[in-house]
């Protein structure tokens, strides 16, 4: 193993983790708040808006994310509409989140009691005031265990983005093995950023876990 | 005489999809701090009519007033409607993200707009009256049964409804927790407060009630003072479901 190779080149894999991180952040960001939208309309049944997000989540969730990404960065500027690759990243994992982070908060809402809904209505709250303070914060904590494991897939979706000609950790490698043929050094990383990057993550998610668990208020 | 009227439910009807009417044309006038206390077999319609009163069912026919105002058929006044009712359910239904506290204050202040300050003041007071105050920070896993349920009834308290709906608050709570239950809801109606209680308790309902209503088959087939109804019951089904709460003894070696 090359250290100076290491040390040389570590910076990169700096930045290229920064953006990784700063795209994947936004990426679920939006997939949270997609999520929450549609997995709403499901829960209540809405008439239209509810087949939509079903269709979307079906499509979202049965094409690659690469297939995706070729569309918004390859297929759409032929429609006229040209995005950076930095903002294909984003939408197209926001587009791919979306659909996971929906069917997370569905089971989380699907878990919540029903008459705690009617409970809530009871005491006089408006049906969006039941589900903002009542159903959805119940939901969210049910949901969390499998939207930490949304959050971890989704950052490591974004490996494929250097398709798309994002200098993410994953072009970083790329590039150096083709440009000094360090194979080794280049992908030994790799793996470490992206150790370094989910490992905490991961850890994170088992500790909120724990506390909703025990401190919070589950069984 | 009819100021004093604070429901008015005439001709109400309602079935569910499958058509199996449930409620088949209730009259029901309740006064201003009556208490009333509905008997009946499961299945006879008396849960869906405290359903159908808070709105929490739709109903097929018929109206319901609540001080002479329509509250039946008019979703759009349904939250504050629901103000002026105040129900309780068998389940407790806490809602287990928030502290004792919190469950007690969210309606106050969200809905009602009062100061967290305010709203807590109240709630410490009916908490005081309950006596569950060492339990405000208490999360709803943390609490009995018989705790959960009188907080359930602070919090519907907290609203200052104009009449309490009860629904089988007890069915769900081990033996030695019903009393502390039915003792908070004989205070409630000793301070005059208008209420509806669906129970199986029938020696409760004999001495809270001013009134006893017994259904059947979606309609209240009688309806009379308590000690006329269990002394003396004027209907066939009446003596039959009383008769089920009757054990005649039975020993070996007294033959």
């Amino acid at each position: 193993m090359d250290f100076s190779f290491i040390r040389r080149f570590a910076p990169m894999y700096f930045d290229a983790a920064r953006l990784t991180l700063g795209i994947a952040a936004l990426g679920i960001l939006f997939s949270v708040l997609i999520g929450a939208l549609c997995s709403v309309t499901e829960y209540y049944k809405l008439p239209i808006l509810r087949r939509i997000a079903s269709a979307y989540v079906e499509l979202s969730r049965n094409t690659p994310l690469l297939v995706q990404l070729f569309f918004l960065y390859f297929g759409l500027p032929k429609l006229g509409i040209r995005m950076s690759s930095a903002l294909c990243g984003v939408v197209g994992l926001s587009f791919l989140g979306g659909a996971y982070m929906t069917e997370s908060f569905r089971a989380g809402l699907e878990a919540v009691e029903g008459v705690q809904r009617e409970a809530a209505l009871s005491l006089g709250l408006t049906p969006l005031q039941s589900m903002g303070y009542v159903i959805f914060p119940q939901a969210l904590a049910l949901s969390v265990p499998s939207l930490v494991a949304n959050v971890i897939f989704l950052i490591k979706e974004t490996s494929v983005f250097s398709a798309i000609a994002l200098a993410d950790l994953m072009y970083v490698a790329k590039d150096l093995i083709g440009l000094y043929y360090q194979t080794e050094e280049a992908l030994f990383m790799l793996v470490l950023s992206y150790l370094v990057l989910l490992l905490p993550i991961s850890i994170l998610g088992t500790l909120l876990e724990r506390r909703l668990r025990y401190a919070g208020f589950g069984d | 005489m009819t100021e004093d009227v604070l429901l008015s439910i005439r001709n109400l009807h309602k079935s569910y999809e499958s058509g199996n009417a449930i409620l088949r044309g209730i009259d029901l006038d309740v006064k201003r701090g009556e208490v009333l206390v509905l008997l009946g077999p499961s299945g006879c319609g008396k849960s869906t009519l405290l359903r159908c009163i808070n709105g929490l069912e739709r109903i097929d026919g018929g109206s319901i007033r609540l001080d002479g105002e329509l509250i039946s058929g008019n979703p759009r006044e349904l939250p504050k409607i629901r103000q002026k009712l105040g129900m309780v359910f068998q389940s407790y239904e806490l809602f287990p993200h928030m502290t004792v506290l919190e469950n007690i204050t969210l309606a106050p202040i969200r809905v009602q707009r009062k100061g967290r300050a305010e709203a807590e003041r109240e709630a410490r007071e009916l908490l005081l009256r309950v006596n569950l105050s060492e339990k405000e920070k208490a999360y709803p896993r943390m609490l009995s049964g018989g705790q959960k349920q009188r907080v359930a009834i602070v919090r519907a308290l907290a609203m200052h409804p104009e009449m309490m709906l009860f629904d089988e608050v007890t069915a769900a709570l081990d033996p030695e927790m019903v009393r502390e239950v039915l003792d908070v809801m004989m205070e409630l109606s000793e301070r005059g407060m208008t209420m509806l209680i669906v129970t199986h308790e029938l020696a409760f309902a004999r001495a809270v009630a001013d009134r006893i209503l017994f259904m059947d088959q979606g309609n209240i087939a009688e309806s009379g003072e308590p000690e006329a109804f269990f002394t003396a019951p004027k209907t066939e089904r009446a003596r039959d479901f009383l008769g089920n709460f009757l054990f005649s003894s039975k020993k070996k070696g007294r033959e």
